[in-house]
């Protein structure tokens, strides 16, 4: 694949208020019965079950692996995770865990979370974890050059750490909650998406300000406008702070209704969390069972 | 298996329960405290629009029951409530504020029974605002003397009240919390297709104890009405609706100098620059036009789209126009729910086929219509030319017209090309030229990258043929009180 | 006696900043109040009504474009014109049967009504104005702005001080005014066009109508770009269809006193505009 050249990305302007108002009618939906559980199918097909902590064993991401692949051990019919998400030191033993399986792997890489070591550094990193088995990487926008204003720089890294990924697929964080409003969101998007990011990322999950549906709308808004101008469809993925299920579901409306169905499906459309798999496990319970469940009967994995 | 559907935005039925309502089979007139039967002798059916089934069976006031109602209003204003204090007068308003919160969703859901708006606009919209609106009233009733400094103020006496069917329960608000903050009693007369959410704010005003004849409650239909503004009895008209009654109205006030306010029609344009947030404003047009399925007098019912971005933004209208939820109002998802009356589809849909007619181009949703009701498809035309009726005459319903325009000064010029002036929007990121644009539109209520947001506190009124008098905030309280110093409007 | 014949004034009509005879080619006589001739008036048609509508309505958004500093500072000429001709007025005024002592405080309270409504130009924003505490993240003010086109048919007691009381507050805000005035008012509202000529008030922002009020007022009432009608001096037997014809295009009405002075008299020739705006990153 050829480097894309930098060049500036046009700058739509974003209005908070409005923007919010929508994002929060969109989160007004009711979603029952039906739609409910063809939601919460949805929402584990497309989860990256993610584990990024220090204390990270071979162990804990093997009981992680076997969540993925099989998230109720008593309900076969519910699907597997998208991927789980680790940190490259992990991706060998998961990728082992998890092959044949359909789950895929994704490791986040290139100095995450911050993103700022040296380039070359970063891009070996990347290209070890896809060595290890790696079928995503998840790398953090450089918001230093970002804030500091050098958008090419900000956009050439992007480049050359598409290349570094090779076939594997590249989500590109921006860590919305430190960029400073929506238009700095729409432009970094907008960025991304220009430098060759498969998907764009809301958060990392490691600062207190976690992802938000009007950050996700107005990520979703840029997502258009790319594909209308570029022709090429790129995928979301929500991270930080989502837990429950219903938060869960009201991203599923904000890309179907803003992106359209094209969006729903894990090609184009990611949940990062870590512990939403089991509400929405336990909401499906509700839908068999009809009775509400307790943590108690969902694994603590 | 449910799942192998997939999840689409087909949502499933999400109702809202009616059990939470108790309808009565028939309803009286509310004078003097009392529930009572008409003296007419008549009574109408009051229907849902979404189903088209009767809900209740409703007294229709004749002319000697609107001379009770006034009369119990004299009463009740000369006996004690002209000399209520204001601390008490605000008490009163408070307690309906609180009981209008705490019953929110059975107003809620009866209103969009009646009516057929949304029930995400009914429960979080139109209620809000009201027990808002009485709150935000009840402040103003002991505080009149720093509200009229240097003014010798006291209150008109009974005041007759005429609202529509767009907006029921808002609009009694609208009406009551100031005539009653300034200590005005009131008949008022709720719209003959949405009487229900009056009747049923009538037995709130008993729960709290408002005294008998305070608050008189007439039902009817037009004659209702017009034996209500001729009542001599009365010393303040308010009367929102279309601008055909309001000029009638206004003709008999003029003869008789009585106070008036007036809340009229509106042609309100909604003028888009190539340099705004255009998904907002994308946005700020739908709130605009399909809000409450188009009938709000201030509805943005012209699109000026500048001519750079008008082939990009129109395609944009259309992609959103398309997911619009079409269908039962109490459906938690549903974005525009029923059209009021078949009266009312029926005048919509000439319009519209005028539109055709003239040589716009239409373009509709391709939404699946309920067999019974009133409905009507949200709907754009393009191509349209100022002197299109479409361009020029309120529809009050979801029917945009688009145009376009090159410069802000071409934008104004048509923006005001119309003897309504109500409303109006503007998007544009650029500051200074918000302004520009603010203030040269003719217009009661300009909404700068935002549309159709209303508050208590915020003046609401038009210019030209759109009205007089304003309601909300400081300056809908004056309308309210006379000058006993003398100079009035 | 001295050879000098007096050179009487030849009374017209103020329309759009000139002083036209009535396209009729009307006039009618004006009496003093011992009954003594005192000279023709002109008598103005319903096309001059016509007319000067347009000039009012011409002048009125580059009035209402003026900075209300510019404008404050041309009602304060008008006062200035109007005292430096002051014995002219209190001569019109006792002719009009005013004791001199009277005729004198009447044209002194006038130039002072002048200069408080001058005073009234940059501060009815801030009396009559708001910005409002909305519960959302909006900016959101009311400010007041003219009406438009005002007809004002003025009283004829007292002259001065009436169409003083009732012109000042109308266009001291930006809009323009027609002034309809009867037999008994017209030579002072002639006269006073000629002060208004002559101080900086532009074309068009007062323009003055003498003759028939009860005839003309029907033709205000009904037309279509008339956008208030002060009825202070307007004859009780107005027909009521005339008052009716009022609601044709919503006109705002205007009652009160001959001598009312309010900035509420100024809020009567006003609308309310309120602006939304988010409040935003």
């Amino acid at each position: 694949m050829t480097r894309t050249a930098y060049a500036p990305v046009p700058t739509t302007p974003v209005d908070e208020v409005a923007l919010e108002a929508r994002a929060a009618e969109l989160c007004s939906r009711s979603i029952k019965t039906t739609s409910k559980r063809a939601a919460l199918h949805l929402a584990i097909r497309c989860m990256d079950l993610t584990t990024l902590e220090g204390v990270d064993t071979p162990g804990k991401v093997s009981s992680l692996c076997r969540k993925a692949i099989r998230p109720d051990a008593t309900d076969p019919s519910v699907p597997s995770v998208a991927a789980v998400c680790v940190y490259p030191e992990m991706v060998a033993h998961a990728a082992a865990t998890v092959a044949g399986t359909g789950v895929a792997v994704a490791s986040v890489a290139g100095a995450f979370p911050s993103g700022l070591s040296d380039l070359d550094v970063r891009c070996d990193d990347i290209r070890s974890a896809v060595v290890d088995g790696a079928d995503e990487i998840d790398i953090v926008l450089n918001r230093s050059a970002f804030l500091a204003g050098d958008l090419a720089r900000v956009h050439d890294e992007v480049a050359a750490s598409k290349e570094a990924c090779g076939d594997a697929h590249l989500k590109v964080i921006l860590e919305a909650g430190e960029l400073g409003g929506y238009e700095p969101i729409r432009r970094a998007s907008m960025l991304a998406m220009a430098a060759g990011a498969d998907f764009i990322k809301t958060s990392t999950g490691k600062i207190p300000k976690a992802a938000t549906h009007a950050t996700a709308l107005c990520m979703a808004e840029a997502i258009r406008e790319f594909a209308q101008r570029e022709g090429r469809s790129v995928g979301f993925k929500a991270a930080g702070g989502i837990r429950s299920a219903k938060q869960a579901w009201h991203y599923l409306v904000l890309m179907g209704e803003t992106l359209g169905t094209g969006w729903l499906t894990p090609d184009r459309f990611r949940l990062g969390a870590s512990s939403l798999l089991n509400d929405v496990l336990l909401q499906l319970a509700k839908l068999d069972h009809g009775r509400y469940g307790g943590p108690d009967y969902v694994t603590v994995d | 298996m449910a799942d192998e559907q997939g999840f689409d935005l087909d949502y499933a039925p999400a109702p809202e329960s009616t059990g939470i309502v108790e309808l009565a089979d028939e309803y009286g007139l509310y004078i003097g405290g009392e529930f009572v039967e008409a003296r007419s002798g008549r009574t109408f059916d009051t229907i849902s629009p979404s189903t088209e089934e009767r809900l209740a069976t409703v007294s229709e006031a004749g002319a000697e029951d609107v001379d009770r109602a006034v009369a119990a209003a004299r009463t009740a204003f000369e006996d004690h409530w002209r000399d209520t204090p204001g601390t008490v007068r605000a008490r009163y308003l408070y307690r309906i504020a609180r009981q209008l919160q705490e019953r929110s969703r059975e107003f809620a859901v009866l209103e969009t029974m009646d009516g057929g708006k949304p029930i995400r606009e009914s429960r979080d919209v139109d209620l809000p605002l009201v027990a808002a609106h009485f709150f935000h009233h009840a402040g103003w009733a002991d505080k009149l003397e720093y509200a009229f400094p240097n003014r010798r103020v006291a209150p008109h006496g009974v005041a007759g009240q005429v609202i529509p069917w767009n907006f029921p329960m808002l609009m009694a608000a609208w009406k009551l919390a100031p005539a009653l903050a300034c200590g005005n009693t009131v008949v008022l007369k709720p719209a003959e297709t949405t009487p229900l959410t009056a009747l049923l704010l009538a037995e709130v005003l008993n729960d709290v104890g408002l005294p008998p004849g305070v608050v008189n409650v007439v039902t009817g239909a037009g004659e209702t009405g017009a034996a209500l503004v001729e009542h001599p009895g009365v010393d303040k008209l308010a009367f929102t609706g279309s601008t055909e009654v309001g000029k009638r109205i206004q003709r008999s006030a003029a003869v008789r100098r009585l106070p008036l306010t007036l809340e009229l029609g509106g042609k309100a344009a909604n003028v888009v620059f190539e340099d705004a947030a255009l998904d907002q404003a994308v946005e700020g047009v739908v709130q605009g036009i399909w809000f409450n399925q188009g009938h709000v007098c201030c509805a943005g019912s012209r699109l000026l789209v500048q001519e750079s971005i008008a082939g990009d933004f129109v395609e944009r209208l259309h992609a959103r126009m398309a997911r619009l939820r079409v269908g039962d109002p109490l459906d938690k998802n549903t974005d525009v729910g029923a059209i009021n009356s078949a009266e009312h589809l029926a005048r919509i849909t000439a319009l519209v086929e005028s539109g055709v007619e003239e040589g716009a181009v239409l373009h509709q949703s391709a939404c699946d219509l309920p067999d019974r009701g009133f409905w009507f498809a949200p709907t754009v035309f393009t191509e349209v030319q100022q002197s299109h009726r479409i361009a020029r005459e309120e529809v009050f319903g979801p029917v945009l017209a688009v145009q376009t325009f090159r410069t802000p000064e071409e934008a104004v010029e048509k923006a005001n090309n119309t003897p309504y002036g109500l409303s109006a929007g503007i998007w544009t990121e650029k500051g200074s030229k918000v302004h520009w644009m603010a203030e040269r539109l003719r217009a009661g209520v300009v909404w700068a990258n935002t549309f159709n947001r209303f508050d208590p506190a915020s003046p609401f009124g038009g210019y030209k043929e759109s009205g007089f008098g304003r309601e909300g905030g400081l300056t809908g309280l004056g309308a309210y009180v006379r000058d006993a110093g003398g100079v009035s409007r | 006696m001295s050879g000098h014949l007096p050179v009487d004034k030849t009374f017209k009509l103020f329309i759009g900043g000139a002083f036209p005879r009535s396209e009729s080619g009307h006039t009618f006589q004006v009496h003093g109040a011992d009954g003594q001739f005192l000279a023709n008036a002109a008598k103005a048609s319903r096309k001059d009504l016509r007319e000067t509508v347009r000039a009012a309505r011409s002048a009125q958004s580059g009035w209402a474009g003026r900075t209300a500093y510019n404008r404050g500072q041309v009602l304060y000429r008008v006062a200035e014109m109007l005292d430096a001709r002051a014995d002219e007025f209190v001569d019109l005024l006792r002719n009009a049967g005013r004791t001199p002592r009277a005729a004198r405080r009447e044209v002194e309270q006038s130039v002072d009504r002048w200069v408080w409504y001058a005073g009234w130009a940059d501060k009815v924003h801030q009396v009559l104005g708001t910005v409002n505490p909305v519960a959302g993240p909006y900016f959101n003010f009311t400010v007041p702005e003219p009406t438009g086109v005002v007809v004002q048919a003025v009283p004829d007691d007292p002259p001065l001080l009436g169409l003083t009381s009732r012109v000042a507050p109308a266009i001291v805000t930006g809009n323009t005014s027609i002034v309809l005035s009867g037999a008994g008012s017209a030579l002072v509202a002639m006269s006073l066009a000629e002060v208004l000529a002559t101080s900086d008030v532009p074309g068009g922002v007062v323009n003055v109508l003498t003759g028939d009020v009860a005839a003309l007022l029907p033709w205000a009432l009904g037309h279509l770009d008339v956008n208030a009608v002060d009825l202070a001096g307007a004859p009780d037997d107005l027909p009521d269809e005339a008052l009716a014809d009022a609601a044709e295009n919503v006109k705002r009405l205007v009652h009160g006193n001959p001598d009312d002075a309010s900035p509420m008299l100024v809020a009567a020739f006003l609308e309310l505009k309120t602006v939304w705006h988010p409040i935003g990153r």
